[in-house]
Parts: structure tokens; C-alpha cells; sequence
């Protein structure tokens, strides 16, 4: 009764260096986030101390500095930018998603790929022209141009990920609902909406981190009512480094905590989104 | 059912996209048009001003942003698709902690591309984690510069390292999701036959991930040129891209002709490499199935 | 060509015990089926020997070699998936090859070995199509020939004939009996199907919650059952069971059911000593009972019990009727057709040659 002791060691070995290789890709892009936190909080000495790698002494005053300076004026541009993104986004872009999902007609799939294609549309080019239409419309320099703009980025994500979030509640219980008596009508407010509402749910936001990140547009959009990426692109190039991770940190705070809550459904999303 | 109903139906599903539709090809036709307006005309004539500027002007750094995009491209994709690759296949095996795992590796697509470049600030930055931990340890002596413009080769090496990091799961959540979809009873059937590991990778897993991969390719390479906020922070126009150019001539030079001229071009330049590769992939699929 | 050997397999996902200590003796060339009903740990117990799953203690023995933690590549192994798990970017004839190719083979030599599988499995003007375009039934002989192809010394089946109609499952069954007799591969075949164990198996292992409830030949199981599990599990309709006390009275056993009396003469009362008075239970097939107008004349050992018809199946070859005795329901079959009216009053006729006596507690057999 030979145990051929190669393939034991084979297979342990396999063991330790598959290990091994998904610890060094965890470590790689964790250490950056948790490194940027900790220096957004430590104190000044700390930082420019070489013996300390990790902070030992931590304070608010960064952050508290840079809200002085005007963040939080601007965070709150962002969040009515991406509130407001969410909300024509979903205005326009729910009842497309559920036309595609449950409706079959003719031109459905070449207007479907028109929708997907433009996923793909470098969206950065509408910026500059959108400039000029703004100022003849009053529209430049406002939240509400960059809430625009800013749909037009995102409609395309919410067509797609509405229409596949509806195509996923079964057509049966759909129909249940016509022959009990619901016009099509009631039908969607009272089963098919409320079974969607998980989805639609993260699928907002998602939408919100995608307005809430977006730089280019707003950047270009604005001068004085800046959303937080855009003033940070400019101010941080001339503040001290620990401005700098407060910055940093201000600006990834909201997108950790939704990852958080939504995190089942945003690998899901992001493979629709990007097929 | 009366004719009235029936009707009805037929044009509703057009009633509900029709708003989504009209808003999209108006904020994205008429801004094309208006691009091209701002790029070629002055005053509603034809002019060559802004291609002029672009390629003659002392003020213009064109060809360096050119040169520089493509460059980054160049070396940011396929470290990104090999490191996505292998990071799908290392995922693919069940393992105590992988979904915590794949969150993690997940959260950069969460943040911003400025946020990102901040983050690599704290990390390279002359008091940041790198320096400061190797030389703690005894590797260095002296911490070594990343930024500042006599240091652009390692202005462009913290560019390259931050997108790598930044953007690999772009492309890994394609393909992950891709490798998903191959029956785990395929890789299994391969290796009760006698396959070994790269064998099985050879002939089963990456014959039938190529769809995942050309689609990842295009997208990341769609993205690539329009790279802007990490170049931004980490070397502001020190090592200039295309995307860095349009902004600087829109917000502080007010060149709103170049700006839009700029952005023609990334948009070109994306759509003509997006039909390359659907050409060439479409060509490989005939083939094959011959 | 091996004999494969299980020893005190125990394999754990998480807090389920899929097998729960298994021993197994399989001889060189036969061919064993693995039956029992879903998550009974069957597939489990065929993955481990394939080696695509490392039990958690025990030991896997082809022959006297230990493979226990070997890859499967190394075992010499062959498996016909359940969804067949044929590659759909390969033709049929690179599916079948591709265990050859693997091997670095001569290309003439696989070439003869392919066209070999595809004329056994009858699939030869199949060898340039893709997977896309043949039925299931022929995927599936795709999958077969792709596993003899190599020669393997040991064969896998998990359930490969499941996802056919029914008639393409008919036939499959004897053509793949036929085939292993004429290549004469040890042959492990995991099933839920009871008669496809029964007419394909030399030997059946039936599985229950991971544990291994018999083994034997196929008229063992069906004559034999060890315990109320497999008396239950194989033969349609299934077995009659009801509870009954033991009674002796001047050396005849009795067993007394409540609704009837069963008298069992003297034959059993050494073997139902230490059970008089106790509660047991009993089985009798459908099959093993008849009306006593139809009762054959050699028929010698029965006992009769009447009852009033519940409930008649007119199947055309078997008539199925249920009896209702007061407190329950036995149902009999009858071969043939006959007439038989609800709330007709028959008096039945048990084979006591074929009665079953199974303990309460254990469920293990007594008789």
C-alpha cells in the first residue's frame, strides 16, 4: 500500500502557493485604502516623522481644515448632483428598462446595442460643447447642468440594469396579478416594482457613486459651484500632503460605505454593465 | 379585445423608451455636432485655426499627450488583462473567505480616479508608506521621489503602478464573470481525461474565455485613452495625455475650439480601435469555426 | 483493469456528512451501481474515487496502489458526466481524442482509437459536427465514447442516463451493459433509478444519508432486503409495511396486525423467539400477494387476510388494486387484466415464502 509522497506534497504545496498568491493580491489593494485613512487622520509630526511608518498619534484637523476651506460646500453640490442624477436617470431610464424587459417589438435589439454601444461612448467628449450650450440655456456653472450631463452618463447603466433587474421577476406572478384582477397598470406598482425594489435599490447607488466620482464634466461644467472632485482636482495640487489624504479620504468615505451595504449586488452589476 | 386596446399595446413600449431615447441622442448627438462646430469653424466658416494649434503651437502639447496616452496604454493593458486573468483563475477555486476576498479586490472601481491618485500620493509621496517603510526596514537609505518634474520616469512608473491598481478589476470582473459561466463539469471532464493544470487552461478554460477577454480588452482600452484624474494628480501636465490637455485649454487657457478639437480626437481615436478589434475578433471567430 | 477498494470513507461539506464511513469492495471488471435517492452521497462517493473530491478520512486502493490524494490525471480513471460535460468549442472527434492528445499519443494511433469509440457508440458520422448540433442522446454517446476511448481502468458514471426521454433511456441501458461486458472496465455507475440499477448491475450498493445500506446482487436486494430502507426503496409499487405483535401460541407464531391475524405455522418460531410480544414490522410486496380466485395451484404457503377495494389501477399488463383491511391500506398487484369494483369485498392471499419481518427499532431484518 504505497502513498506516493510527490503528490502529496504536490498538493499541498499547491495549497500554500494559491494561498500565498491571494494574500499578496488582498494585501496589494487593501493596504493602499487602509494606509490613506490612517495618514488622513495622523497628526502633522507623525507624518513627517521618518521613524514612524504608522502613525501613533491621530487627529480630525485635516479634515476639519479642509472643510473649512470650502469642503463642505462642496459636498453637499455633489450629493444634490448625484441625488438629482439618480432621480431624472431613473425618471426617464425605468420605464425604458422595463419596456426592453417585458415588451417584444420590432427594433427591440438594434435599440438595444444602440443603448449598450453607448456604455462605451467616451463621454468626456460632450463636456466641452456642453459648455457652450449651457451658457446660452443659463444652464453653466449650476448643479443642475452637471446633474445633466451627468445623466446622460449614467441613462444607458439604468436602461440596462432596470431592464434586467424587471426581466428577473418571473412573468407568472405577473400574470397571476392580471387574471386576480390588477390592470397592467396596477400590476407593475403593486408586485412588479415592489419585487424590484431590492435592485433598483442598489442599482441607485451605484448611479450615485458614478455621479458622485465623476470629474472630467464636472470639472469642466463648473467654476464656482464645484462638485468635491472637481475642486479637489484643483486645490489638492497646491496643498500640504496631509490636506491631501483628508481629501482623499472625504472623497472615498460614501462609496465604501454603499459598497458595504450593496455588495452582493455590485459584482452582479458591474458584469452587466461592462458586457 | 377592441382594436383600442390592441393598439395601445403595440406602441407602448415605444411610449416608455421614447424619453430615454430622445434624451440620450440629444445630449450626446448635439454635443457631437456642437464639438464639431467649436473644432472647425470660427464664425461660421471653416478654418484649420485649432488643428494648426495643436500641431504647431509652442503652447500645445499634443504630440507628447499623443505619445504619452498611447504609451500608457500600451504598457497598462496588457499587465492589467494578465494580472485580471490570473487573478479570475486563482478566484475560481472555492476557498474559506472568497467572497470577502473579491470584494476587497473589487472596491477600487468605487472610487474616483482623482480619489486614486491621492491614495497613490499617500502611498509614494517623499513621507508616504513606501518610502517610509523600506526605509525602516534597512532597503533604503534615502526615500525615493515619485513626483515633482525632474523625476518624470517615476512620475510615470507611480502612474502605471496607481492605474494598475486602480483599474485591474475593470477588466477582472468581466472576465471572472466570463470564467463563472464555464461549467465547472468542463474543467472537471478535462481533468479526468489527463489534463494538466496549464493543459486544462489551454484547451478548455481559455478557449472558451475568449469572448470575456475581447470584451474586456475593448472596454479597457476604450477607457485608456481617456485617462485623466490619476495623471492629473500624481503629475499635473509634467507627463501630458490627451484627455489632461482638453481640460487644461477648456478651464484655464479658455481654448474652447482646442478643448473640443481634443476631445474629437479621444473619441476617435476610441471608436477607430473599438472597430479594429471587433474586425480582427470576428475574423478569429470565422475561422475557427471552419 | 482494476479492483477498487473504500475504506472508511468519510467526506464533509461543512456540517453535512455526505458519506459517513464507507467501505466497499469492487471487483476487477464488474459492474457496480451505486443507488439511492437524492443527497443520499452516492455522486459524492464517485467524485472521491475519481479524485475530484479528497475525503476527509479513508482511504481510495485501486488495486494495492493508494490514490487516495492523487489527482485524478493519475488514476487512469474515465467519467461520463450527468450533463456529459462535452466541450462545446471542440468537434466530436477532438472531444473523443483529447484524452489521447493529452497523452501525446501517435496521431494514427488516436486516429484508430476514435473511429473505434465512434463505431461502439454508433456515432461515426458524427465525428465533424460540434457539440450544438446533435441531440442529447447523442452528446451523451459523445461522452461515452470519449470515456472508453483511453482504456481506463476504472469507468464512472454519474447518472448519464437521466436527461434522456424515456424510450432513448430504455434502449441506452442495454446498449451501455452491452459495451462494458464486451470491454470489460470495472465499472462504478451511480443511479436513483432502481431499475436501471436492477437490470444493469453485477452488484448494487444502495446508499441512504451517506451510509451504505447493502450490498449485493440484484435478486439479493430484491429478495433479501437487510433493512426496511432497501426493501422500500427498490421494487414498483413499493413494499407493503405495517406494524404487527408477536404472539406465540403452542409453537406457531403469530403476527397480529390489528385488522387481521397473520398465522405463520411453526417454521419461524426459533428465529421470532426473543421478539414474542414485541412490536415488529412487516413487508410483503405488492407482487407477493393475490386474490385468493386467482391464487396459482402452487401456490402452497399463505395466509389470507379480506378486505373491502379502495382504490383500482387498470395499467393493461398489471392491474393494481389498493385494499382497505379497516386500519390500513395494502396494495396488491395483479398480473393481467381483471375487472374489479370500488367496495368489492376480496379475500387476499399472502406468499408467506415472501414475507419480510423487520425489526422496529433498527429496521434491520429479521426474516
Amino acid at each position: 500500500m504505497s502513498q506516493p509522497s510527490s503528490s502529496v506534497t504536490m498538493y499541498y504545496l499547491r495549497k500554500i502557493v494559491v494561498a500565498g498568491l491571494i494574500i499578496i493580491a488582498v494585501v496589494w489593494i487593501a493596504t493602499p485604502f487602509v494606509i490613506s485613512i490612517l495618514y488622513a487622520f495622523s497628526s502633522t509630526e507623525d507624518y513627517y516623522n521618518f521613524r514612524l511608518v504608522i502613525p501613533l498619534t491621530y487627529t480630525f484637523e485635516h479634515v476639519k481644515a479642509l472643510i473649512d476651506l470650502g469642503a463642505g460646500e462642496y459636498i453637499m453640490n455633489s450629493i444634490i448632483v448625484a441625488l438629482m442624477t439618480i432621480g431624472i436617470s431613473f425618471l426617464l431610464g425605468l420605464p425604458a428598462g422595463y419596456a426592453f424587459a417585458k415588451y417584444v417589438f420590432p427594433g427591440k435589439d438594434p435599440l438595444k446595442l444602440f443603448i449598450v454601444g453607448l456604455r462605451m461612448f467616451p463621454i468626456l467628449v460632450i463636456a466641452v460643447p456642453l459648455v457652450t450650450l449651457y451658457i446660452k440655456l443659463g444652464l453653466n456653472d449650476t448643479l443642475l447642468g452637471v446633474a445633466l450631463a451627468h445623466t446622460a452618463m449614467a441613462l444607458p447603466f439604468v436602461v440596462l440594469i432596470t431592464s434586467s433587474i424587471f426581466a428577473g421577476i418571473p412573468k407568472d406572478i405577473e400574470e397571476a396579478g392580471l387574471i386576480f384582477g390588477l390592470s397592467r397598470v396596477g400590476v407593475f406598482f403593486r408586485i412588479t416594482l415592489p419585487m424590484a425594489l431590492p435592485g433598483l435599490a442598489a442599482a441607485a447607488i451605484f448611479t450615485f457613486i458614478m455621479s458622485w466620482n465623476e470629474v472630467f464634466i464636472a470639472s469642466v461644467l463648473t467654476f464656482q459651484h464645484r462638485t468635491l472632485p472637481a475642486f479637489i482636482l484643483t486645490a489638492a495640487q497646491a496643498s500640504p500632503d496631509t490636506i491631501k489624504f483628508a481629501a482623499g479620504f472625504i472623497m472615498i468615505l460614501p462609496a465604501m460605505i454603499f459598497v458595504f451595504i450593496a455588495r452582493k449586488y455590485l459584482i452582479a452589476m458591474w458584469g452587466i454593465t461592462l458586457r | 379585445m377592441s382594436p383600442k386596446t390592441s393598439i395601445w399595446e403595440k406602441y407602448t413600449p415605444y411610449i416608455l423608451i421614447a424619453p430615454a431615447l430622445v434624451y440620450l441622442v440629444f445630449f450626446i448627438g448635439y454635443p457631437m455636432i456642437q464639438a464639431f462646430i467649436l473644432a472647425f469653424t470660427k464664425h461660421g466658416a471653416f478654418t484649420y485655426e485649432n488643428i494648426d494649434y495643436l500641431l504647431s503651437s509652442p503652447f500645445s502639447k499634443f504630440r507628447e499627450a499623443l505619445l504619452y496616452t498611447t504609451v500608457l496604454a500600451a504598457v497598462i493593458i496588457p499587465i492589467q488583462v494578465a494580472v485580471a486573468l490570473g487573478l479570475s483563475l486563482l478566484f475560481n477555486i472555492r476557498f474559506w473567505g472568497r467572497s470577502t476576498a473579491i470584494y476587497t479586490i473589487i472596491l477600487p472601481l468605487t472610487i474616483s480616479d482623482v480619489a486614486a491618485g491621492l491614495i497613490w500620493y499617500t502611498m509614494l509621496s517623499t513621507n508616504g508608506f513606501l518610502n517610509k517603510l523600506l526605509i525602516n526596514i534597512g532597503l533604503l537609505s534615502q526615500p525615493i521621489y515619485f513626483f515633482g518634474k525632474q523625476y518624470m520616469t517615476m512620475e510615470f512608473i507611480a502612474i502605471v503602478l496607481t492605474e494598475i491598481w486602480r483599474a485591474t478589476a475593470i477588466v477582472f470582473v468581466i472576465v471572472f464573470a466570463g470564467l463563472q459561466m464555464i461549467s465547472h463539469e468542463y474543467i472537471e471532464a478535462a481533468e479526468v481525461f489527463g489534463a494538466s493544470v496549464w493543459q486544462r487552461f489551454r484547451y478548455v478554460i481559455f478557449p472558451l474565455l475568449k469572448p470575456s477577454l475581447q470584451a474586456a480588452l475593448i472596454i479597457r482600452t476604450l477607457f485608456a485613452f481617456q485617462i485623466f484624474g490619476v495623471v492629473w494628480i500624481l503629475a499635473g501636465r509634467d507627463i501630458p495625455v490627451l484627455a489632461g490637455e482638453a481640460y487644461y485649454e477648456q478651464v484655464e487657457l479658455y481654448h474652447t475650439g482646442v478643448a473640443a478639437l481634443y476631445a474629437l480626437i479621444i473619441a476617435g481615436i476610441s471608436l477607430t480601435l473599438g472597430f479594429v478589434y471587433l474586425k480582427l475578433f470576428r475574423a478569429r471567430y470565422l475561422e475557427e469555426a471552419r | 483493469m482494476v479492483d477498487v477498494h473504500l475504506r472508511n470513507i468519510v467526506k464533509k461539506f461543512g456540517k453535512t456528512i455526505a458519506v459517513n464511513n464507507i467501505t466497499l469492495d469492487i471487483n476487477d471488471g464488474e459492474f457496480i451501481v451505486l443507488l439511492g435517492p437524492s443527497g443520499c452521497g452516492k455522486t459524492t462517493t464517485l467524485r472521491v474515487i475519481a479524485g475530484l473530491e479528497k475525503p476527509d478520512q479513508g482511504r481510495v486502493l485501486f488495486g494495492d496502489r493508494d490514490v487516495t490524494l492523487l489527482p485524478p490525471r493519475h488514476r487512469n480513471v474515465s467519467m461520463v458526466f450527468q450533463s456529459y460535460a462535452v466541450w462545446p468549442h471542440m468537434k466530436v472527434y477532438d472531444n473523443i481524442a483529447f484524452p489521447l492528445k493529452i497523452k501525446h499519443m501517435p496521431k494514427n494511433e488516436i486516429d484508430k482509437r476514435v473511429r473505434w469509440a465512434a463505431e461502439l457508440l454508433q456515432i461515426s458520422e458524427l465525428l465533424d459536427r460540434y457539440p450544438h448540433q446533435l441531440s442529447g442522446g447523442q452528446r451523451q454517446r459523445v461522452a461515452v465514447a470519449r470515456a472508453i476511448v483511453v482504456e481506463p481502468d476504472v469507468l464512472l458514471m454519474d447518472e448519464p442516463l437521466s436527461n434522456l426521454d424515456a424510450l432513448l433511456r430504455v434502449k441506452m441501458r442495454s446498449e451501455l451493459k452491452k459495451l462494458q461486458r464486451r470491454i470489460k472496465v470495472t465499472t462504478i455507475y451511480v443511479t436513483h433509478d432502481q431499475v436501471e440499477a436492477m437490470t444493469m448491475g453485477d452488484r448494487i450498493a444502495v446508499m441512504n444519508a451517506g451510509k451504505l445500506m447493502q450490498i449485493g446482487t440484484p435478486e439479493d436486494i430484491y429478495l433479501k432486503p437487510a433493512n426496511v430502507f432497501v426493501a422500500g426503496f427498490v421494487g414498483t409499487p413499493q413494499m407493503n409495511f405495517f406494524e404487527a405483535t408477536i404472539k406465540e401460541i403452542k409453537n406457531v407464531t403469530l403476527l397480529d396486525a390489528g385488522d387481521f391475524k397473520i398465522d405463520l405455522g411453526s417454521k419461524f418460531v426459533d428465529i421470532l423467539k426473543d421478539y414474542v410480544n414485541k412490536t415488529v414490522i412487516v413487508g410483503i410486496r405488492p407482487e407477493h400477494m393475490v386474490p385468493k380466485e386467482l391464487m396459482p395451484p402452487s401456490l402452497k404457503d399463505v395466509a389470507f387476510i379480506k378486505g373491502i377495494i379502495d382504490f383500482v389501477e387498470a395499467l393493461g399488463s398489471d392491474t393494481i388494486i389498493h385494499v382497505n383491511t379497516g386500519s390500513m391500506i395494502l396494495v396488491v398487484k395483479i398480473s393481467g387484466s381483471h375487472r374489479y369494483q370500488l367496495g368489492q369485498n376480496v379475500s387476499i392471499a399472502i406468499d408467506l415464502d415472501k414475507i419480510h419481518v423487520f425489526r422496529k427499532d433498527t429496521q434491520n431484518a429479521i426474516i
